[in-house]
């Protein structure tokens, strides 16, 4: 491409004529993180109180639990959780989804820390390089992440059956923690339904849409989702962390599962 | 307009040409309903005879008075001063992206011979004997957001890939991705630019930042639907085996 023959100025970190307060918005964004971060890093490593006695309960952070405990592959060396073996899934989704990493790329790796606002680093190499050019891997997580919004629903649906005088899990009944648990898939899905790359894939990648009714139709309510991704980005990962905090806390007896009937 | 409407403000205006200049101080009386664009032309009216601004419309259409806003990028002619914090100087600014020529005024030349390195519209073969094209509402919907780009380049400016890292002979800017993004979703169109995409236009080079989506006048949702789904046909091209596959046998 052309270049530009005249030097332009260069911005120091930091430097910016911008007065407004336009550090608040990657402060809250990093913050956001970090909250999150450091709370499933707990629950990561705490590898307990994911289930609840009496109920179906189980914390979106360990499902699906494919080894209660360490099988026999598993590295000696590594304190084992169960949920490592399927965190990586949709953390990985999240970390490649396209709003998170605009996102992540200004509060956290500050490139830029705002718009006009100056840089710390001189180099730049964007997504065309390693190891940036993982993120187009993107996709991938994607099916994975919807393979678990029917997992997450199952265990919706498993969080309405209890413990009963016929066995574990043979009584209907609502809890409070069977409409939590119910939310979570619904929110996780409004926001995996509104990804970009899916937004791609079903119908975005053809010139011409309408020549499918129901491609056309599908590509309108992904996009209408899509316009909505920020929000339930946030919404869902805190929720997320949210129904795993509910069912700690009852597990632990700090907090009372309420049945409704 | 009553003289109860009127006030003053403090103008700092960024005076200078290609190689020095420096920030000017100019106050000026305003009155309810003014932009910047109309009280730097009171300034040059009544004050600074030689303050170069570059203008047309005044109505936000023609994008020629693209500038810095209190360090914001901005058109001069869109930004009302009610909207402005008038207790400190408001600081005018010419775009940063691009060379000086004087005062407010850039050169926006690289963008015009970018746009000429980009693969024309290639029209397929016509659908009707009579050389005519049928196409569907809801296809031409899609691409005609990008058309009511004005080019008044303060996505250009935004972006922090030219802005900050001076890649201009490395990424072609958002305005040229939406550009490309309306020819290669036109359902006519039938040139193929995903190689050039990644390659020469250096699309891998936007970390998705949003800046040129928020700053642009027309409010083209440039990042969403049109970086975004032309990043997804540069990963379908040379990132994702299984959609190859797909198309092999497909």
């Amino acid at each position: 491409m052309s270049a530009i023959d005249v030097p332009l100025q260069k911005n120091r970190f930091g430097q910016t004529r911008r007065k407004d307060r336009w550090w608040i918005e990657p402060l809250f964004v990093f913050l956001g993180y970090l909250i999150f971060t450091v709370y499933a890093n707990y629950a990561l490593l705490a590898n307990n109180y994911y289930e609840l006695p009496g109920t179906q309960y189980l914390s979106p952070m360990y499902s699906p639990l494919l080894f209660r405990y360490a099988p026999g592959w598993w590295p000696a060396i590594l304190p084992y959780s169960a949920a490592a073996l399927i965190l990586w899934a949709p953390l990985g989704f999240r970390i490649t989804c396209y709003y998170y990493r605009g996102a992540y790329y200004k509060a956290v790796w500050l490139d830029p820390p705002s718009c006009t606002v100056g840089e710390p680093r001189k180099s730049y190499w964007g997504e065309r390089s390693f190891p940036l050019i993982l993120q187009n891997v993107h996709r991938y997580f994607l099916y994975l992440a919807i393979v678990f919004i029917f997992i997450l629903s199952y265990d919706a649906w498993r969080g309405l059956w209890f413990d009963g005088p016929n066995g574990p899990g043979t009584q209907f009944g609502i809890g409070l923690g069977s409409i939590i648990l119910i939310l979570n898939p619904i929110f996780l899905g409004l926001y995996t339904f509104g990804c970009h790359s899916l937004r791609h894939l079903i119908g975005g990648r053809k010139d011409v849409i309408s020549s499918s009714a129901v491609r056309q139709s599908c590509y309108n309510c992904v996009s209408y989702l899509n316009r909505r991704h920020m929000k339930w980005a946030w919404i869902s990962m805190f929720y997320v962390g949210f129904v795993d905090l509910y069912i700690r806390l009852c597990a632990k007896g700090i907090w009372h599962d309420w049945r409704i009937f | 307009m009553t003289p109860q409407n009127e006030s003053k403000a403090i103008f700092r205006i960024w005076r200078g040409d290609a190689t020095q200049g420096a920030f000017q101080d100019y106050t000026t009386e305003i009155s309810s309903g003014m932009v910047v664009l109309d009280a730097v032309h009171k300034i040059q009216a009544e004050q600074a005879n030689d303050l170069a601004v570059r203008w047309n419309c005044k109505a936000g259409k023609c994008g020629s008075c693209s500038a810095e806003i209190n360090g914001s990028p901005k058109l001069m002619c869109m930004t009302r001063l009610n909207t402005l914090p008038l207790d400190q100087p408001v600081t005018v600014e010419p775009m940063h992206t691009f060379p000086r020529i004087k005062d407010l005024v850039t050169d926006v030349s690289w963008n015009y011979r970018v746009k000429k390195e980009i693969k024309k519209f290639q029209p397929r073969k016509p659908d009707a004997a009579d050389g005519t094209w049928r196409m569907q509402q809801s296809d031409v919907d899609r691409v005609q957001e990008f058309r009511k780009c004005i080019e008044c380049f303060l996505c250009q400016d935004v972006c922090h890939v030219l802005r900050d890292h001076h890649m201009h002979d490395q990424f072609i800017g958002p305005r040229f991705l939406v550009y490309a993004a309306a020819l290669e979703m036109n359902p006519i169109d039938s040139a193929d630019r995903i190689a050039e995409l990644r390659d020469s236009c250096g699309i891998g080079l936007c970390n998705i930042t949003k800046c040129c989506t928020k700053v642009c006048p027309e409010e083209i949702k440039i990042t969403d639907n049109a970086i975004i789904p032309l990043k997804e046909r540069v990963v379908d091209r040379f990132y994702d085996p299984l959609t190859r596959l797909f198309k092999m046998f497909g």
